[in-house]
Order: C-alpha cells, then sequence, then structure tokens
C-alpha cells in the first residue's frame, strides 16, 4: 500500500526524455501511441467491413470440413452407434472426451484474459480481452458438442437437464456428470453475457458508422446504447460485477470437469490433486491458444499491426512461462502422489504411461509442455516475435491434447482386471475432432467479420487515462488512478 | 421407526452386510467350458457381435471365463479359471455415477438393475466398475437366421447405445417367487437356477439365498477357502469364488 502512494507522489523517471527515446516508447506500447477516437473508430470499422474473396474462400472450405467432418460424420455416428468409433470394454471413454476437456481448456483463456487481467488492472490486456471472449464462448460450444457426441442415444440427452416432466424422472445429482451439466451451462452462458457486456458500446459504434443490413444487425444488439453518463456508469458496475463473479466459475468448470475422472475409482483417475491440474492445464493450452490467434488476427486483417503489438506477445509469453512452471509442479505432484501410493494398478498404469506403446506422448508431452516454454519463453527478444510465440503455443496445445489422451483413453487401457485390457483406437473420432477444429474456426472467421474484434472504447479509455508508473526498472503504464 | 444408524450416505438404508441373493463358483470345478456363457446368452437374448468386433473387446458376454497363467514359456503353468460376471455389489460404484438413474439398486431383490430405457449411453457406469463386467451395445447387431427365432420373451431385447449387464437371471428369481407364492410357500434353497448355474457341467456354480445361513450357497461361502474379488474396495460383492480346497 505505502509503495503505491510513495510511487504515485514521485513523478516517474522515463528512460531517457529525449525524443529518440519518446518515439521509441510510442513504437513500443499501444497506450502511448494514442489517435483521436474517429480514427481509431474507422480502423476498427474498416477491419470489419473489409471482406475479400480469400475470406469466401476460407468460409467455403471451413464450410465443407464442418458439413461433412462434424454433422455428416456425426449423422453416420447416430445412425450406426458407437460401434464406428474407437471406444471398446476397458477404454469406454475416447476422443470424444478428450475434446470436451481440451476445448473446455481452450475456453478458460478468455475468461483469465479479460476478468483476471481486469480485475489485476493489468492494461496490456486492453486491445485483446475481445478475441479471447470470443474463444471461450466457441471452445464451449466445441465441449458441448462433443460431450453430446460421445452419448450412446443422442436424442434423448434432454433426459439429463433437470425439466420438470412427465416420465416422472430427474437426473442423479450424485453422478458427477450431472454437475459437470450444471457447470457447463453456467459457464456458457456466463461467459457469453461477460462478452456481450463490454460489447455494446462498440455495437453503438458501429451501429453509428454503419449502412444497410449491418445498421439493423447492430441496431438491434447495440439496445439503444447512447453513450450517456449513466448507461456508462451501469456497464461498469454491471462489468466490475461480472469480472469478479466469472472467477470462480472458470475456476469450478475445469474443477468439475476434473471430478469426472477424479471421483471415479480408477488407477490413474483417482487423484485428490486433479482439480487444480486440470485448471493449470486448461490456462496453459488457453494462453498457448490465444497467441495462434492474436498472430493470425494481427496477421490478416487490416490495421490490427497497429492494435496488437510485440509488447502484447511479450506480456503473454510471460504468463504461459508462469503457467508453464505450475502445470510442472501440479503435474509432478499428480505424479509424485500416485506413484508413493504403491497401488499395484496404478504402478502398472504408471509404466504403461512411460514405457507402453504410446510412450513416445508421454516424453513428447514434457518436452512440449515444459522444456520448449522454459526454452523460448525467458528470451524477451524471442517473446516479442509473434510467430514464434504462437508456435510455441501451438506446441503447447498438442501437448496438451497428448496430456489429455493420456489421461482419458491411455489410462483406461489399464485397470483391475487383466484380462480386459486392450488398447484404444480412434476410428470416426478422427473427422469429428477435424471437424470440430473446423467449427471454431467457422465460427471465429465469421465473428470477426460480424462483430468489432477490438474493444475500442476500452482502447480509447486506456489511452486517454493512463499514466505511467515505475516498478522496479519497469515503467508501466496504468489507469489504476481512473477508478 | 428407521434406526439412523441404519442410513447411509445416500440415505436409503444400508443393506445388510451379507445381501439377499448370492453366488458361489468353485474354481476347482470349473472345467472352462463357456457352456455358462453361452447359456447366458441364450437366455438373455444376448447378441453377437462377430469376429472383429469382440477382437477388439467388444463382446457383450454378461459372463465371461478368464483364463491366465503363470510363469514364462516353457516353464507355463495354468492359473484357475475365473468366470466373471456381474458382482452384484452391495455398494456398487456404477450406481452414483448414471446420470439418469439408468442404473439404480433393487431394495426387494437387493441387486443392481440396468434399466435400459432410462440410460443414454453416457459409459460411465462401466468405466467406474472394478470388474469391467458391463457390455455396451455399440451396433444394432443382427441375429443369422435362424437364432432370430430362440429369443427368450420374458428378456428385453436392447437397441443400440444402452449399456446391460448380469441380471442373476431376475426373470427366473422372479418366476420361481410368483409360483411359491401361488402356492401359498417361500421359495426352496435349489428350486431355480439362474442360466449360468444350470448350464455348468461341473456344478462349480451354486446359486441361492445368502440371508439365509442353512442355504448351500451360505455353507459354501463360509467355508473357508472363499475370495471375494476386490472386496477391500468397499464394493461388497456377493460373488464368492473358492479355490484351492481339499
Amino acid at each position: 500500500m505505502s509503495g503505491t502512494k510513495r510511487s504515485e507522489n514521485r513523478q516517474p523517471k522515463l528512460p531517457d526524455s529525449t525524443d529518440h527515446a519518446m518515439e521509441h516508447l510510442r513504437q513500443q506500447h499501444l497506450m502511448l501511441d494514442p489517435k483521436p477516437r474517429g480514427e481509431l473508430n474507422a480502423l476498427v470499422m474498416e477491419s470489419m467491413q473489409t471482406v475479400t474473396w480469400k475470406f469466401w474462400l476460407v468460409v467455403i472450405l471451413l464450410g465443407a470440413v464442418v458439413l461433412v467432418g462434424l454433422f455428416g460424420a456425426w449423422g453416420y455416428l447416430i445412425a450406426e452407434g458407437l460401434g464406428v468409433a474407437g471406444v471398446n470394454r476397458p477404454s469406454y471413454w475416447g476422443v470424444f472426451l478428450v475434446n470436451t476437456v481440451f476445448w473446455i481448456g481452450i475456453s478458460h483463456a478468455g475468461t483469465f484474459i479479460s476478468a483476471i487481467l481486469r480485475v489485476f488492472k493489468a492494461e496490456f490486456r486492453r486491445p485483446f480481452t475481445r478475441a479471447a471472449e470470443l474463444m471461450t464462448s466457441f471452445g464451449l460450444v466445441q465441449a458441448g458438442l462433443s460431450v453430446f457426441m460421445h452419448m450412446g442415444r443422442v436424442w434423448l440427452s434432454y433426459w439429463l437437464f433437470p425439466i420438470p416432466n412427465q416420465r416422472q424422472l430427474w437426473p442423479n445429482f450424485h453422478s458427477p456428470l450431472s454437475w459437470d451439466l450444471l457447470a457447463i451451462t453456467t459457464y456458457l452462458l456466463a461467459s457469453t453475457m461477460y462478452l456481450f457486456l463490454p460489447l455494446i458500446p462498440d455495437l453503438a459504434m458501429a451501429r453509428d458508422r454503419s449502412s444497410g443490413w449491418r445498421k439493423n444487425f447492430y441496431k438491434i444488439l447495440a439496445l439503444g446504447f447512447r453513450g450517456t453518463e449513466g448507461e456508462w456508469t451501469h456497464l461498469r458496475t454491471a462489468l466490475n460485477i461480472f469480472a469478479f463473479a466469472i472467477i470462480p466459475v472458470m475456476f469450478s468448470v475445469h474443477t468439475i470437469v476434473s471430478w469426472d475422472f477424479a471421483a471415479a475409482m480408477r488407477p490413474g483417475w483417482n487423484s485428490t490433486i486433479f482439480g487444480p491440474y486440470f485448471v493449470i492445464g486448461a490456462l496453459h493450452s488457453g494462453m498457448g491458444a490465444v497467441v495462434i490467434v492474436l498472430a493470425i488476427v494481427r496477421a490478416t486483417m487490416k490495421h490490427m499491426q497497429y492494435f496488437i503489438r510485440a509488447e502484447h506477445f511479450d506480456a503473454i509469453g510471460k504468463l504461459m512461462l508462469i503457467i508453464s512452471m505450475g502445470w510442472a509442479y501440479f503435474f509432478f505432484n499428480d505424479y509424485m502422489v500416485q506413484w508413493y501410493g504403491g497401488d499395484k494398478y496404478t504402478d502398472y498404469l504408471l509404466h504403461w504411461h512411460e514405457a507402453g506403446p504410446l510412450g513416445w506422448m508421454w516424453f513428447a508431452m514434457l518436452v512440449v509442455n515444459i522444456v520448449i516454454p522454459w526454452a523460448v519463453l525467458w528470451n524477451k527478444k524471442w517473446r516479442s516475435n509473434p510467430w514464434v510465440v504462437a508456435l510455441v503455443g501451438l506446441l503447447i496445445n498438442v501437448g496438451m491434447y497428448f496430456e489429455r489422451y493420456i489421461i482419458v483413453p491411455i489410462s483406461l487401457t489399464i485397470n483391475r482386471m487383466p484380462f480386459t485390457w486392450r488398447l484404444y483406437q480412434p476410428g470416426i473420432e478422427i473427422p469429428l475432432s477435424i471437424g470440430t477444429l473446423a467449427f471454431f474456426i467457422l465460427l471465429y472467421v465469421i465473428a470477426s467479420k460480424l462483430i468489432p474484434i477490438i474493444p475500442v472504447w476500452e482502447v480509447q479509455e486506456g489511452q486517454m487515462a493512463h499514466s505511467l508508473k515505475k516498478f522496479g526498472r519497469e515503467t508501466v503504464v496504468t489507469v489504476s488512478e481512473l477508478e | 421407526m428407521i434406526d439412523l444408524n441404519q442410513v447411509g450416505a445416500k440415505g436409503a438404508l444400508v443393506e445388510a452386510a451379507e445381501g439377499k441373493w448370492g453366488m458361489v463358483i468353485d474354481q476347482d470345478l470349473c472345467t472352462g467350458c463357456q457352456a455358462c456363457v453361452a447359456a447366458c446368452a441364450m437366455e438373455n437374448n444376448i447378441p453377437f457381435v462377430g469376429e472383429e468386433d469382440a477382437g477388439y473387446g467388444r463382446s457383450m458376454h454378461w459372463m465371461r471365463i478368464e483364463r491366465f497363467w503363470e510363469g514364462e514359456y516353457p516353464e507355463v503353468k495354468m492359473t484357475p479359471f475365473q468366470p466373471t460376471l456381474c458382482q452384484q455389489c452391495g455398494s456398487a460404484p456404477c450406481e452414483p455415477v448414471c446420470p439418469a438413474f439408468a442404473t439404480v439398486h433393487s431394495a426387494a431383490e437387493q441387486l443392481n438393475l440396468q434399466v435400459y430405457n432410462r440410460c443414454v449411453g453416457t459409459r460411465y457406469c462401466a468405466n467406474n466398475c472394478p470388474y469391467q463386467v458391463r457390455s455396451f451395445n455399440w451396433r444394432d447387431y443382427e441375429r443369422p437366421a435362424p437364432l432370430d427365432n430362440q429369443f427368450n420373451p420374458d428378456v428385453t431385447v436392447r437397441r443400440r447405445g444402452v449399456m446391460e449387464k448380469c441380471t442373476f437371471c431376475i426373470q427366473r428369481i422372479h418366476r420361481a417367487q410368483d409360483q411359491a407364492k401361488a402356492e401359498g410357500r417361500e421359495v426352496v434353497d435349489g428350486e431355480f437356477a439362474p442360466a449360468c448355474a444350470q448350464a455348468c457341467p461341473a456344478e462349480a456354480i451354486t446359486f441361492g439365498r445368502l440371508d439365509d445361513p442353512e442355504s448351500l450357497v451360505s455353507q459354501l461361502a463360509r467355508q473357508g477357502n472363499g475370495v471375494r474379488l476386490f472386496e477391500e474396495l468397499g464394493t461388497q460383492p456377493r460373488v464368492t469364488y473358492l479355490k484351492g480346497g481339499a
């Protein structure tokens, strides 16, 4: 507290007040490189309204993949039964649940970046909160779809919802799957509202600067926002409440997903550390996915070089490094406790992980989740290169996919009845996984042309109201005086 | 008046430790002939999944004969055959995890029931079963003629996407109980048997009331060389395996 006071009183000393140094700072920091309001709005509007033939090509290709890989293959799966998938006697759960856990993991990035960084007033979040929040909602859609693909009789899935009905049936709330359903639904609703709230002023901005069908579209979505003092006060209050309230929801959702496994009496699953281990894993893959998306958005959309800069990749890179260390810590904890427990079947399982036919996956997971982030992300120069950070993010996502694959089908091959031990081989799960990925990208690509992907008002707020503070040797842009 | 000491975590009355119906399988007598497996499939309308699916771990037998060996080749020694079926746990891990109440406990018979019509196919029960004895309908399997003429009318035919498992031939239990009730008497020990016990040529399988200390199955279970699979997990299995007897 006193430390903050002192730094407030003392004028922060910039590295060098020559023009050259100021110019350098301006190039580095979006907050120190302000543009007039009208110009910022125009940049964002133009990036959104520029639709080239390349965009349509991508949309058509992705749409074709979604139609065939997702809906076509799913229809075939429903008509034929799960025999066309790879699930079998010991591995009753397979890639569908790997995908569920994976996409819920991806969805953690949005909340982490936009809620936690908002609460902690980390200013570098401003230009890409929306890009991350979109991932949350669209990722959860894929997670939900994967759950339904996994079910044997998906046409009866409404039996899992607590709807008053004449069948006199009620879902079993003892089952972790019921908790799961409630947690995912809550998170999807909360994150969609949290995506929509800060979008309202930008939609109003777009409404005032567009014509034709776009104008009607934004008019409906902007809910008549005019930017009066009262409206802004309400918006800020709502955002503040949401930002704090959604953080426990985010932690709970992946903890509850982990309970699907941890509450079961299976060697390798029955581990009390699974809750936090899954949450940190979700953040690990989520942050990795955010940098991939940001690097692609920056490279393909107009004017994004101005909004998304090396400083942002640098900042996320630091977070990725810390989260990678956290993941390594929890991984070691989980492994250590299971190994030390000395249970015979857990022992078989741990050997199966490392020395079984898919042992390469276990080692690859450790390399891409720990070794590569630690080797690359300590270096500011590499961290500031979008494509380097995006590549590390991609590798982390591959590693986290391996991790979930090891936890679900590989761990299921070993159980207490050695007579049933058998390998799992994915079948129709492969086109369906590709279809889900394509559906995620398709939703994202379409959204990038429909809603302002940069939260303009937040960037403007940061550029207008910031001040500089010195923490150690680092000069930090902050608007903490605003509230 | 309910004795609160008898109320378990789920609010239901805790079952008597010995259970009601039980089975004893004498592994010293079992020859591994698979007659029980065939009889079970006939009795319970279990489909034939075909060679390919069976090889991939999708056989749907409610009962299987597990065989193992000890030692390294050529010094290999067979261990006794182990017929494995649903252990009808008193405290069953499959039951609480089902989100749709499709796998439930029968208070009257003290057995685990599978309500096929309620099952939506999450397969969580099968994952949580330490004995791996639940079978899933991976597809709608065809029955080649003339096998389509031998369905047992007392047992529901299941469709794809549904979990199923051994019921201790509950249709036979009910038939025996109805018969006894009509004649105004109790069911006599040994009056009826599940399909597997009936078919066993070596009489290795004995079925009966565990809560009746005079029944053959209770006496065999008590005779000293009985083992219950993974009893240490607290599942209260109702099947006792006899091995290494005199």
